[in-house]
């Protein structure tokens, strides 16, 4: 089946300025999982500029799949039961331009690199940008992933993330400069 | 580690040269002149221009190469799914988040979500927040000298009903000075997040009024380059949702983007 023509002109994007946090906050946002639940692991990272300076007025989204990989598709991302995994976070950077999720590792769907789909937003960015953390496991399937097999060595580096010795993941976004993290379009 | 010491970030607020709005202004004029000259070359721009120096924040904060166009996966053809239950009726109000009427313009902004065939964006997520009518925003680090208004918080949630319709009440915002140049003052503006059905169609953006003095001097509005888009985020006042003896009325419509993926009901393959 063709897609058909466009017929309205997209609402273009601006920045979140400095002053989101109270708009946009909300209760236990970048707890995904509870910290003490079994399989829950730390997503975190900084968020970096171009001069290698912590951005602290930045916030960052996740979407995963639960473990089996499967897209979650249950309601309350915004009002935590404790026991529904909705697969959506947000997080503000600290003053450290540090961000925290607490969330489970993603599944893969089948044949596919698992990965987190993720928003950067921060005051001096003049509109959202997509990236993407995959994690470091199953090379194979990085490998033969189509996004990642197209990109340089040093660039393929910036979208995955490290996994440290207590099985959390580690993963810095650095919005401009030297290993500047790919940033998508789709 | 980084090598750098964190800073505060209110004392990032400052641009260092504070540039004069003149200076500012010719800026603005030729980054529109380089990027017609870029399009009629046959280069394609996005409507929001990422690498924009006249909004001085952006300096060291825009990406430097081009966004890698890629094929969504099946995650990200997803949204994350809101409903009722997340989001109270209450919070759609924001003249009735405390114990009195805030001061200021009461007004009524409704408009429709869709995508780019006119689809309705059913059951998604919009929230906003914005400063008080003397354009002081309630965050702790805005050093604006306007009063806060004990009534007005300024941040409001609602879900699009099955039409991709949502309503806010609020009070029009001020317009608000910066520091990115000397002088520099925002237009008033409603910050926007809006979910679409895909979270490749994700948007955050700002919402206008009509015939604001400020638009062409402000480097952030002018981070859209074309004209027709910018006045895309300039609500259209309409009567008939004014409502008598009571609040004006604005409309603003949204329309989220997104691939041609986006055409098709997304398959769950993990299911």
């Amino acid at each position: 089946m063709a897609v058909p023509d466009r017929t309205l002109r997209p609402t273009p994007g601006q920045t979140v300025g400095p002053f989101f946090a109270y708009g946009v906050e909300y209760d236990r946002m970048h707890q995904v999982v509870d910290p003490y639940a079994p399989g829950a692991v730390l997503l975190a990272g900084t968020v970096l500029d171009g001069a290698g300076a912590p951005v602290p007025d930045a916030f960052v989204e996740i979407f995963g799949a639960d473990t089996d990989g499967r897209v979650p598709r249950a309601r309350g991302a915004f009002r935590r039961d404790d026991h529904t995994f909705t697969g959506f976070g947000r997080a503000f950077t600290t003053d450290d331009g540090r961000f925290e999720f607490f969330t489970r590792n993603p599944g893969a769907a089948p044949g596919r690199a698992a990965f987190f789909a993720a928003i950067v937003y921060a005051r001096g960015l003049p509109d959202r940008l997509h990236t993407r953390i995959y994690l470091p496991e199953n090379a194979a399937a990085l490998a033969a992933d189509p996004l990642l097999s197209a990109l340089a060595p040093g660039e393929r580096a910036t979208l995955v993330a490290e996994r440290t010795a207590e099985g959390h993941l580690r993963h810095d976004i650095r919005l401009q400069g030297e290993n500047e993290t790919v940033f998508l379009a789709f | 580690m980084t090598a750098h010491a964190a800073v505060a970030p209110e004392k990032l607020l400052a641009a260092p040269d504070q540039a004069s709005q003149r200076e500012i202004s010719a800026e603005i004029g030729e980054l529109h002149a380089q990027l017609r000259r870029r399009e009629q070359a046959g280069e394609s721009i996005r409507p929001t221009v990422f690498d924009f120096p006249a909004y001085r924040s952006s300096i060291l904060r825009h990406p430097t190469k081009n966004l890698r166009l890629v094929d969504p996966e099946t995650v990200e053809l997803f949204s994350p799914a809101f409903g009722q239950r997340d989001v109270a009726a209450i919070e759609s109000d924001l003249t009735v988040q405390h114990a009195g009427q805030p001061l200021g313009e009461r007004t009524i902004v409704s408009g429709r979500v869709t995508d780019s065939w006119g689809r309705p964006v059913a059951n998604q997520l919009v929230e906003i927040w914005q400063a008080n009518s003397a354009g002081r925003y309630i965050h702790q680090r805005d050093q604006h000298p306007a009063p806060l208004d004990p009534n007005f918080t300024g941040a409001g949630r609602a879900i699009t009903d099955e039409a991709g319709e949502y309503t806010f009440v609020t009070i029009k915002p001020g317009p608000y000075p910066w520091k990115n140049h000397a002088n520099a003052w925002r237009p008033a503006h409603i910050h926007f997040s809006v979910f679409g059905s895909s979270f490749t169609q994700r948007l955050v953006t700002q919402m206008y009024f009509p015939g604001d003095p400020l638009f062409a001097l402000d480097p952030i509005f002018n981070t859209i380059w074309r004209p027709q888009d910018r006045d895309s985020l300039i609500g259209v006042y309409d009567h008939d949702l004014t409502s008598p003896e009571w609040a004006t009325g604005y409309r603003f419509d949204i329309v989220v983007d997104g691939p041609d993926a986006t055409w098709f009901e997304p398959e769950n393959e993990g299911e």
